[in-house]
């Protein structure tokens, strides 16, 4: 994976290079190191199919706050989406704004 | 510009976050400058704080984490004194949450995603100096002369050290330098400035290869904190080295107290002053430039400790026995008993016997010898009436009065409360007073020896010979006997030299019409001499040894005749 490939798909490079440190090295096995876990998509997964719109709420906004650091910018934006209205507890079908987030993270994921 | 390579304390920073990336990426920023520590959750956290809370300088704290979050951690930091005075930083990305945590005692925030590396770096270290500012750092960490850390600087970073390094086993060292006092006043303070400063340099270097840190602790006193070392030549010769090449008269004159392999477990503080224990031990001696400490003084300190603490019981349980040493009158033909010296021994329940010599030291440094005194002097007004009532006679017994015994208010009337108590004649009841206190040449001194002796007590001059008294004060101070010390007869029998400086004592007393006593008479050749030369009273193991209650009683029953 480099720098290109992520700016290629809308990833924000320079900002997450920026925070850290300008080390590409680092910068690269921070995201690697994230995409290496899908647990947590899992577990966003499990407790909106469970309808636990708080639990939801917990794993969403830990999802774009590492997003946010890494900029992984369409990442970021659709997880921000589902964020936004978890913290309204706005009770709705999430399985579409599910697949959203999970074809941005397949794309990522490609990389690899 | 990295402050970790420059600063010789690292700081320490804990960052808390339950997303492994995001821990990552803050250590990535800090640890250039920082000494980073992590935790993954909020309890966690806590422990590690509770742990480490004397050397942390900053927490930077998630506030979104399951289980505990920051709130609830904030929380606990507040209600635990250990942990309150940290600084924390708040990780957020809620709107409202900085309000809420600033609240609860948050120094300051960040928000997600993470502002420029620069700013977050900036802002750590506002609210880290923001912390020493108004805490620890108060003044200023190092000493002005020498540069070397200030006592209170150094005993808190030994004590970081020792918690980051418990494994390490260290050397708390105390160096001193020997009268340094007169190398100020002869050479002057400037001089002297120079010694220190040539000293705290060589410290310097040994820190620098050694490890560890090192303080000026006061005017000419050193602590040294290292690693452990087994053999100490080079390391003193190294400092040694910095001294003569300034002063190079060939004296030694640096002396190292060594505590070796500390015991962490102990305050810092102790560890060093048993260190300066041993640094102690070698001042006036002029052999060895460093003693380590060992189990031998700490017997010493420890025993040191319980004398003092059983003090009280001995006093209450009369374990200070009054012993009676006579004097003889050697005028006559015959030797007649005339008097006795009350000596204290202390019978101690542990230790047995125990020598004056070991415990008046002790008591004169912290006041209590002006109890002890006072029970010694009570406990002779009472023999004296006890013998008379038995044998009819008035025996005359000396007491010591300590130099802090003078400048007791209330000395006359204690004096004066004893012989009306027991109805003893003044002039049975005399006062030692060594002659060393006479050189406070003290107004009240002699103004309190002139009233006794107007109520009739005799006062001796105790110790004559050893303190610095000139003649000329000999007839101007308030004496009656003149006792003259040991010292003053060692060599009477084989040296005339010494024999002709007793003969002008004697002389110089007999022209001011004093009786002198002479002390420590041990044979009987010295005896004769003493006789020959007009000497008035003998005291010392030639007639007889300080003797228990009972045997005096015996011999007063032999001899009441002689002081009748």
């Amino acid at each position: 994976m480099t720098l290109d490939d992520l700016k290629n798909i809308g990833v924000d490079t320079e900002d997450g290079m920026a925070r850290c440190m300008n080390n590409e090295a680092f910068y690269i096995k921070m995201v690697n190191m994230f995409l290496a876990d899908e647990s947590k998509f899992d577990a966003l997964k499990s407790a909106l199919d469970a309808g636990d719109l708080a639990s939801a709420f917990e794993q969403a906004h830990a999802l774009k706050g590492v997003c946010a650091n890494l900029a992984l910018t369409p990442l970021q934006t659709r997880i921000s989406d589902i964020t936004e209205l978890l913290r309204s507890h706005t009770e709705m079908d999430y399985s579409d704004k599910y697949q959203e987030v999970m074809k941005c993270w397949d794309e990522l994921k490609a990389l690899a | 510009m990295s402050s970790k390579d420059t600063n010789e304390f690292v700081k320490f920073v804990l960052v808390v976050d339950d997303e492994e990336i995001n821990r990552e990426i803050l250590g990535m920023i800090l640890e250039g400058s920082y000494e980073v520590m992590y935790a993954s959750d909020g309890q966690e956290a806590l422990d590690t704080m509770r742990a480490f809370s004397d050397i942390l300088g900053l927490v930077l704290l998630d506030i979104m984490m399951p289980r505990m979050d920051g709130y609830q951690v904030l929380e606990e930091m507040q209600s635990d004194p250990s942990l309150q005075k940290i600084p924390v930083i708040v990780l957020t990305s809620e709107k409202g949450a900085e309000i809420k945590s600033l609240k609860m005692g948050a120094a300051d925030f960040l928000t997600k995603p993470y502002d420029r590396p620069e700013v977050i770096l900036a802002r750590v270290r506002h609210s880290i100096e923001l912390y020493e500012n108004t805490t620890l750092i108060q003044s200023t960490e190092n000493d002005s002369l020498t540069g070397l850390y200030n006592r209170e600087f150094f005993f808190n970073y030994c004590e970081r050290y020792t918690k980051h390094n418990p494994d390490a086993a260290m050397d708390a060292v105390v160096i001193n330098i020997n009268r340094f006092h007169l190398i100020n006043a002869l050479y002057g303070r400037h001089f002297g400035d120079k010694v220190l400063c040539a000293v705290s340099n060589r410290l310097r270097h040994v820190i620098q290869v050694r490890g560890g840190m090192a303080c000026r602790y006061d005017a000419d006193t050193f602590y040294l904190y290292v690693p452990h070392l087994e053999d100490y030549e080079e390391l003193t010769n190294n400092v040694i080295i910095g001294v003569t090449e300034i002063i190079k008269d060939g004296d030694t004159r640096l002396r190292f107290g060594i505590n070796s392999a500390i015991d962490t477990s102990m305050e810092i503080e102790e560890n060093f002053s048993w260190a300066l224990q041993a640094c102690n031990s070698l001042r006036g001696q002029n052999s060895g430039t460093y003693a380590i400490y060992d189990s031998e003084m700490k017997e010493k300190a420890v025993r040191c400790a319980r004398l003092m603490d059983d003090f009280e019981t001995g006093i209450s349980e009369r374990q200070f026995k009054v012993y009676y040493q006579p004097k003889f009158n050697i005028k006559g033909n015959e030797p007649r008993l005339s008097s006795a010296e009350a000596l204290i021994r202390w019978e101690h329940p542990v230790y047995g016997m125990i020598s004056p010599g070991e415990f008046i030291p002790l008591f004169e440094d912290n006041g209590l010898i002006q109890k002890l005194d006072r029970y010694v002097w009570t406990e002779v007004g009472r023999q004296i009436s006890e013998w008379h009532e038995k044998y009819g006679v008035y025996i005359s017994v000396s007491v010591n009065v300590s130099r802090v015994d003078i400048y007791a208010h209330d000395l006359i009337d204690f004096f004066v409360n004893i012989l009306t108590e027991y109805g003893i004649p003044a002039d049975h009841y005399m006062l030692e007073i060594t002659e060393s206190a006479y050189t406070d040449n003290s107004e009240q001194l002699v103004n309190t020896l002139q009233e006794l002796r107007a109520l009739g007590f005799w006062i001796e001059m105790d110790d004559f010979g050893t303190g610095y008294s000139s003649l000329n004060m000999l007839s101007v101070l308030p004496i009656d006997i003149l006792k003259v010390d040991k010292a003053f007869l060692s060599n009477i029998i084989t040296d005339a030299r010494a024999r002709k400086m007793v003969e002008l004592v004697l002389d110089i007393a007999d022209f001011m019409e004093m009786p002198v006593v002479a002390e420590g008479v041990e044979k009987e050749e010295e005896y004769h001499i003493l006789k020959k030369l007009g000497c008035d009273v003998i005291q010392g193991y030639y007639f007889s040894k300080p003797l228990p209650e009972a045997e005096m009683t015996k011999l007063l029953e032999e001899r009441a005749d002689d002081v009748r």
